[in-house]
């Protein structure tokens, strides 16, 4: 692989990364903080998307960021209120809220399977014109995610530590002690889960409107994705405050995809191993620190096994 | 301050596991009060805290704390005005989050998007060195590295950071080694001295059951079958509160882990 293509590698791979990173600081704050593995992550992801997209094709590029996260509040809402006031399962919710999504998406884009932005102004079209003539020219993609995910990491390092924010973070860590607080860890699940789900939302829309279009199947999968990003983001940049755990998922996310493309230009992998491989990583990664701790007891138990067979015993 | 009238509770009602838990418990706390309890497994302490703390709603009666009643209350609404420990002192505080946090979590003021000010470090860093454990060099470190008695004082500290009208100990030295559970009982003593809060301590050491406080009360079978205060408890000893909780219950006091010395 030569050195230019290598560059366009890394180039897709920045501007997915920091595009799938907005989804995969969502998932920081509903997974890591509150504690909540959030299954309607590819519904809401969709969801963005087809509002995104449904907005921006009717002529409003600028107003379809507010409205795919508008639209991504409100599915947060709902798996909220789902988990904490209807007694269901957190990840029942999400699968129900997930499953629903699928009419509520069709029904977005006018039943539809998939709405075309080619010709159409988006967000990316509209910074491309600003952007002529400047060194950044022709980069209009990569520098809308980045502002969209530097606004975010921002955001979430501000927010998290704020009185709202510590107490989101003590929710998932120890609700007790939000209740001996004075705090409902309701209210604080349903404003997490609201704002995280926004983020995917957004996240959704820019990625329909840089692929220009969007399709009832762009979310699927995206939760696997994300957490795997996530947890590699963890491994690298696990300790410390918010701000440097949300660079550490940003990283993450950049990370994989910049690994996945090049494996897919080295022809090592057809494209759609990359559901297969998320898969994998998560496995893997949420699997090794459990059989870490059950090593000893399997390694005493092959040594017994062993001791037994060369005493000969009976 | 605290006015608990005739509550009853009974778990798993017409199943073969029905519980009576609480049959009929009327208590009354006046400011200022420090009652021990002691009784028998199951004789119903942890219970009457839960139902003082609304962890679940009473079948009947009601639950009155400073003036206001707290009967239908939420606990995380209660939990405002009533300080709480458990034994386990990983349960107070979030082992995630830093020193500081946990405290600016529990101190609670300003708004729902305000900061920890540099006025509340202040505050955090004098609370936490009158625990002499040099926990205030240690603000920005998670509470998950701290040792159990460590975690313990500072529960404490976060339950009193307001001083709250009620405060309830639910044996919360008795799984620190004992060193550390005299360092804690102390503080204890300090801060609800310092603040004239009205306190509950459940504990099965007898000795302590008459040194701290000025109440102790002796609980069997759901309810209070003994309440000595004033001049009876003085000169008092363990063997006559056994003797007495004898003739109250009308049987001996049984509790696998009572320390009599």
């Amino acid at each position: 692989m030569n050195l230019s293509a290598l560059l366009t590698v890394s180039q897709t791979a920045l501007e997915l990364g920091l595009i799938c990173s907005l989804t995969v600081l969502a998932l920081f704050l509903s997974y890591s903080m509150l504690n909540v593995c959030d299954l309607s992550t590819d519904g809401c992801f969709t969801l963005g998307a087809a509002v995104g997209a449904v907005v921006a094709a009717a002529g409003h590029p600028l107003l379809s960021i507010p409205a795919a996260m508008l639209a991504g509040v409100t599915s947060g809402f709902v798996t909220a209120i789902l988990q904490t006031k209807l007694g269901i399962e957190s990840l029942l919710a999400g699968i129900i809220v997930n499953t629903g999504l699928y009419s509520v998406n069709m029904a977005v884009m006018a039943g539809a399977a998939l709405v075309n932005l080619n010709k159409k102004d988006t967000v990316f079209t509209m910074v491309k014109d600003l952007l002529d003539g400047t060194p950044l020219a022709g980069q209009q993609n990569i520098v809308v995610a980045a502002v969209a995910v530097i606004l975010t990491v921002a955001f979430l390092t501000l927010f998290l530590n704020t009185r709202l924010g510590l107490a989101i973070r003590a929710t998932g860590n120890n609700p007790d002690m939000v209740r001996s607080s004075s705090i409902n860890p309701v209210f604080t699940t349903i404003v997490g889960l609201c704002i995280a789900n926004a983020f995917t939302g957004l996240s959704g829309c820019l990625m329909a409107q840089s692929q220009k279009q969007a399709e009832i199947n762009i979310g699927t999968g995206m939760v696997t994705v994300a957490l795997a990003s996530l947890l590699i983001g963890a491994t690298i940049l696990g300790r410390g405050g918010i701000f440097t755990r949300a660079i550490g998922m940003v990283l993450g996310a950049f990370i994989f995809r910049f690994v996945y493309a090049i494996a897919l230009r080295l022809d090592i992998l057809p494209a759609f191993m990359l559901k297969l491989i998320s898969a994998v990583i998560v496995a893997l990664a949420i699997a090794l620190p459990y059989l870490k701790q059950q090593w000893p007891t399997i390694r005493r138990r092959l040594s017994y096994k062993r001791a037994a067979v060369a005493k000969g015993g009976d | 301050m605290l006015r608990v009238d005739n509550i009853s509770k009974t778990f798993n009602p017409g199943s073969v596991n029905e519980k009576k838990a609480i049959a009929g418990l009327s208590l009354h706390l006046a400011p200022g009060d420090f009652a021990t309890i002691i009784g028998s497994n199951g004789a119903g302490k942890s219970t009457l805290f839960n139902a003082v703390c609304g962890d679940f709603l009473t079948d009947t009666g009601s639950v009155v704390l400073g003036g206001q009643d707290i009967t239908f209350m939420p606990a995380f609404k209660r939990a405002k005005h009533i300080g709480r420990l458990f034994q386990d002192p990983m349960r107070g505080s979030a082992p995630g989050m830093t020193i500081e946090e946990n405290l600016a979590l529990a101190a609670g003021n300003g708004g729902w998007l305000s900061y920890v000010s540099q006025k509340d470090k202040k505050r955090f860093r004098d609370r936490l060195a009158l625990l002499n454990m040099g926990l205030e060099d240690r603000m920005k470190q998670p509470v998950g590295l701290l040792s159990g008695g460590q975690r313990q004082a500072l529960t404490l500290l976060m339950a009193t950071m307001n001083p709250p009208k009620l405060l309830l100990l639910d044996e919360h030295t008795a799984a620190l080694d004992p060193g550390t559970a005299e360092k804690v009982l102390q503080f204890t003593r300090d801060i609800v001295t310092e603040h004239k809060i009205t306190t509950m301590m459940v504990t099965h050491n007898m000795q302590q059951a008459l040194e701290l406080g000025n109440r102790t009360l002796m609980m069997d079978s759901g309810n209070i079958v003994l309440d000595i205060q004033g001049k009876e408890r003085e000169g008092l000893t363990v063997a006559d509160l056994l003797e007495k909780f004898k003739a109250g219950a009308g049987k001996n006091l049984d509790n696998d882990r009572i320390l009599l010395s």
